[in-house]
Parts: structure tokens; sequence; C-alpha cells
């Protein structure tokens, strides 16, 4: 049947595959930026450099360290995260009664900051690392590699993890809670500033941790944040920064559709998220799964 | 009758204008005033609408492309080229701000950055940019058939030229009682509404003013460096322009003169040494936000202000470029709120 409208099954079932990897990547950045921005009303535009971090600490990690990669999974998200509470204490924290805007400038300054320490050290040309988990299963239509597989469940995990705590738990509560009103979640005797700190950080974490599931399929290159976060920033704008949920299903669905992009009209496949969002700002400005004002 | 220190300002910078050639290279001043008329033009936006677009470069570049295109594919003259070019950046401007204006704050920073992300991709594929290089050699066809554009000198004059003209613009727009209203929406836009005007209409006429600006310089500097390429569409050269504005004092008349003038001599200096141009201007901009926000021409404001009220313990306010007022500052806070809550 597919044979009919010229599109082999292969090719699209590997496109879908490649476009739900991508979408991997938007939904666990995208998520992190939604949990950031929640708390804090900053948009973290070193959200893509702190991914690079990740990726960057793993390579360092195994060159250097000799640790492998599930080592590196645990150990580049701390890492990154670390470097992330530095910046929050040191740095974002003055800007907090200030016009939001401050936030976007500070964060792109730090991004071009890390970019640029980074090329100076590694150039532009990618490291490659290699596979944890090589070979593949035949699935009858499509040939599913093991590794990117892996990608796709464990990002689903962390997603879902992360909506479960913040939707369901006491913890969750609280920050859902800090989130409309902070002031008066601090007078109930809840540490506000310390818990805005911990959720940059593991914001942060989020995009580093994406960055060590992304080293093994992309090059680990300085550049792989900058391009990637702008179009993390039309998910967003697209999903409405206002439901955790929300920024998982479009990053997912946006993969898919780059991906299925890919295989009708490839050379229109770097800008359809663009137009996506064009057309949602047409119909519903607030985004899919934004409240109106 | 007393001439106000702007304008006082603006003759003594003309003056020194007029006769910089004989003393510094006349295509680094030019490289200067391209930038600073497209800083100007970016200014009009977020200093006095309190609209911050991170993509500025889109209008620059894509202006630089078509004015590239005039001037070597179709052989148009300058004097038609670059007006042209800084029209289509103007329609340009009036689709995406039709766009962007629909979300505020740090979405409309997101949406403008977007859409010029998506115009970059554009300007790599499309055939008439050249792709990975551009459109070279563009000729430097003389101006009327007489200004003979391939001296630097002339070049300069001519640039200049048009610089003053963008620069007038910008500052009539900002005095008129359109300018007003434009301020009234930064300050607070829900007041503005509920005071009648149409403050939908009023931002994407300022938008669309703004991008036609920045095609402007963007047009010139096709003309004046033979070359448009993928450098002016990227996402680095719409934060250069904010980094530019941000250095020199957002919504002050001059700060991004002086920001533009500040940057492109970093640049110049810093060029041999690759990647850390890239380390030095993120730097110069966590410094900036952390501690200067008003800018040099808004710190040196300021200063002055204090100074004045320090001696005549009357304190006059130096009116609409009060460094105070101006940071993208309460309109962009409610505007972010706003799009926050609900």
């Amino acid at each position: 049947m597919l044979e009919l409208i010229g599109v082999s099954p292969q090719m699209l079932f590997g496109q879908l595959m490649l476009g739900l990897i991508n979408g991997a990547f938007y939904a666990v950045l995208s998520l992190g930026l939604a949990v950031i921005f929640g708390l804090l009303n900053v948009i973290n535009f070193t959200h893509g450099a702190q991914y690079m971090m990740g990726a960057f600490v793993a390579y360092i990690l195994l060159v250097v360290f000799g640790v492998p990669y599930w080592g590196a999974l645990v150990l580049a998200p701390v890492i990154v995260g670390a470097v992330g509470i530095v910046i929050e204490r040191t740095m974002l924290r003055r800007l907090y009664h200030l016009d939001h805007l401050y936030g976007l400038l500070l964060t792109f300054g730090l991004a071009l900051i890390i970019e640029g320490l980074f090329r100076s050290q590694y150039g532009v040309s990618g490291q490659p690392y290699p596979n944890p988990l090589p070979g593949g299963t035949n699935l009858g239509f499509m040939f599913l590699p093991t590794y990117r597989g892996w990608v796709v469940v464990a990002s689903l995990v962390v997603c879902f993890g992360t909506w479960l705590v913040i939707e369901r738990t006491k913890l969750g509560s609280y920050l859902r809670a800090a989130t409309e009103r902070p002031d008066l979640v601090q007078a109930f005797g809840v540490n506000v500033p310390l818990m805005i700190t911990l959720t940059y950080g593991f914001g942060v974490a989020l995009a580093g941790f994406a960055g060590v599931l992304a080293a093994p399929i992309y090059q680990v290159s300085p550049l792989m944040g900058a391009n990637l976060i702008i179009v993390v920033f039309a998910v967003v704008v697209i999903g409405g920064m206002g439901s955790i949920l929300g920024a998982i299903v479009t990053g997912y669905a946006l993969g898919i559709v780059e991906g299925l992009t890919r295989v009708f009209w490839p050379e229109a496949s770097s800008t359809v998220i663009f137009v996506v969002m064009a057309i949602v700002l047409l119909v519903k400005p607030a985004g899919l799964f934004g409240t109106a004002k | 009758m007393t001439i106000s220190r702007g304008k006082l300002a603006f003759l003594a910078f003309l003056a020194l204008a007029l006769v910089a050639p004989f003393f510094l290279y006349p295509v680094f001043l030019v490289k200067v005033l391209c930038f600073a008329l497209f800083a100007c033009a970016f200014n009009l936006l977020v200093g006095y609408v309190g609209l911050l677009s991170f993509g500025h470069a889109m209008f620059f570049g894509g202006a630089s492309y078509f004015c590239g295109h005039m001037l070597k594919v179709w052989g148009w003259p300058p004097e038609l080229a670059i007006p042209a070019a800084a029209l289509a950046a103007g329609a340009m401007g009036l689709v995406v701000g039709a766009l962007a204006i629909r979300r505020q704050g740090i979405y409309f920073a997101m949406v403008t950055l977007a859409l010029a992300q998506m115009f970059y991709f554009f300007a790599l594929q499309a055939p008439f940019t050249g792709g990975e290089d551009g459109i070279q050699a563009i000729p430097r066809t003389p101006i009327l058939g007489v200004i003979d554009t391939r001296d630097d000198t002339v070049l300069y004059y001519v640039v200049l030229a048009i610089f003053t003209a963008g620069f007038l613009l910008v500052y009539r727009t900002i005095h008129s009682p359109f300018g007003q209203v434009l301020k009234a929406i930064r300050e607070n836009e829900p007041r503005a509404i509920s005071l009648g005007y149409a403050v939908d209409r009023y931002k994407l006429l300022a938008f669309t003013l703004s991008a036609a600006l920045a095609g402007l310089a963007g047009a010139t500097k096709a003309l004046a460096f033979q070359l448009a390429s993928l450098t002016d569409v990227a996402w680095q050269m719409s934060g250069e322009v904010v980094l530019m504005t941000l250095v020199g004092g957002m919504g002050t008349v001059f700060g991004p003169v002086v920001g533009a003038a500040v940057i492109v001599t970093m640049q110049n200096y810093l060029a041999g040494f690759g990647e850390w141009v890239l380390v030095t201007q993120g730097v110069i901009f966590v410094v900036v936000v952390l501690l200067f926000r008003r800018g040099i021409v808004g710190e040196a404001m300021a200063f002055a202000a204090r100074r004045a009220s320090s001696e005549k313990a009357r304190g006059r306010e130096s009116r609409d470029d009060d460094p105070e007022r101006v940071a993208p500052g309460r309109a962009g806070a409610t505007s972010a709120d706003g799009a926050k809550g609900g």
C-alpha cells in the first residue's frame, strides 16, 4: 500500500524513527525549559549550550577518565546541573526583580561564553563517541538499532517521571504552589529560594542528560546546541509553556512531523517546525496547551 | 531660544563624522555606520516600544541579499536598489511583525528568533542567495551615474548621508505623537488599550519601520562591502545588534551609535583571536546585564543628571531620554507577567 504513494516502508519507518529520536530531544529540552520558566520566569537561553556541555562532559569522562557511557549518563547531568546551580546562585538570582528579558539576555551571553570556550578548545568539527549499545533488531518492516530504541525509552521514562513528580507528589505540589504565589509559599515556611536554585539545577541537568543521550548518535560538537535550541524555542511557542505534559507531547509530535516532512518534501524539513509555529500563532496565539491570558 | 542638548550632541557628532575619514580608515567607519543604523533601527523597537526582537538579522541580511541581487544580477543602480531592498525588508517586517506581536515579552523574542531561523534556512537553500558562498563581488556602481562609490572616502560620505537620514527618521519618530504612544505602550500596555489606542497597529507600524531601517542598513552594507552572506542572517547577527544596543544604552538616542562603535572596534581588534570574539561578546553581555543595565550613554546621562540635581538641587529630568525609564522596563515586565499568568 505504501508503495502506491512512492515511499518504501523502510524509508518511511526509518525517517519516523529518526523523527521520534529528534522528538525525544525536543521533549526533554522543552520540558527543562518549561520547568525552569514555571518557577523562575526565565527563558534559559543557555539550555542549548548546557545540552552541548552534557555531551562534552560525557566525552571528556570517557577519554580522560575512562568512565563508560552508563557512568556518564549519571555523572554528566549532575556536573552540568551543578554548574547551573552556580550560575543561578551567582548571576541569575540578581535579576529576578527586573524585567524577564534581562534573564534572557544574561543566559544568551552565558551561552556565547560556553560555546566560545568549547570551540576554542575543540574546534568546530565533531568528536566521535562510541555507541554503547551496538547492533539492533529486525522488526520485519524496519531495522531498529538498539541504541536508538534505548534513547526513546530513556527519554519517555525521564519525561513522564518528571511529570509524575511535579503533578503527583508533595514536592511537586510545593513547586506548583510556588509557581503561582512564591511569597505565600515562603510564608508557609518553605525555602523558596532554595527550591528555585534546585529547580534551575534540575532543568539544566535535564539538558545535560539529553546531551549524553545525543553523544553516540550525533558527533559531539560545540555547535550541536545552538541550532537545536532555536527549534526547541519554536516547540515551546507551539506548545505553550503552561503545561508540563504539553511540552512533552508537543516535543514528540513535532519530531515526528519533521520526520514525515523529510520523507515527502526533504527540502522543507528544516523549516517545517517554524511553519507550524506560524500557523499556531495565527490560529491559537497562546499555544496548543497554553491558557489564554 | 536654546538649542536642546540632544540636537547639540547630534551636531557635534556630525562635525566629528565629517572629519573622521581624515584620521581613521574609511572602510572601518563605513562598517561602524552600517551597524550603528542597524542598532538604531533595533533600538526603536526595544527602547521605545519595549519589544525585544531576537530576529532582526533577517531584515538586515535579507535586504543585503535583495540589494546584492538587484545590483549584481539585475544591474540596478544603487539609488534604486538600496531603497527597494529596504522596502522589501519593510514588507518582510509587516508579515513577521503581524505574527510576532500576537505574543508578548519573552515569547515575542522567541517567535522572532524562530522566524529569523526559518529565513536563515530559506537563505541557505534558495537559489538566488548563493547558499554557503553568498553573493560575492557585488559591483559598486556609481550613484545617479556620477558619484563614484569605488572610492572609499566618497563611499563613506554616501553611507554617512544614508545613516543621517535613517537616524533623523528614528529621532523624528520617537519625538512625534506616534512616538509618544509607543512609549505609552512600553510603560503600560493595558492602560494604552483602555485609552482607546489600537495598540497592535502601533506595534505593527513600529515593527515595520524598524525592519525597513534595518534593511536600509543591510542594503548599504551589501553595497559597501560587496558581499551578502549567511553571516548577515544568522542568529549571531541578531545577538550582535542586541549587544550593541545594550552596551550603548537601550532607549537612548545615541546609545546604539556608541554601542556599534564599541563592538565593531572590539571585533576588529580581536579578529585574529578566532573564537575568543564569541567569549568576549558573551562576557560583555553578562557584565552589562549584571552591572550596567543602562549602557554607556544611559549611565553617562544618569551621572550627568545626578550631578546637575546635586549642584542645583532642582533635578531637572532629561525628558524622554531619562535613562531610568528606559530599560525595556515595566512595560515588558507587565506584558511578560500577562503572558505567563492566567
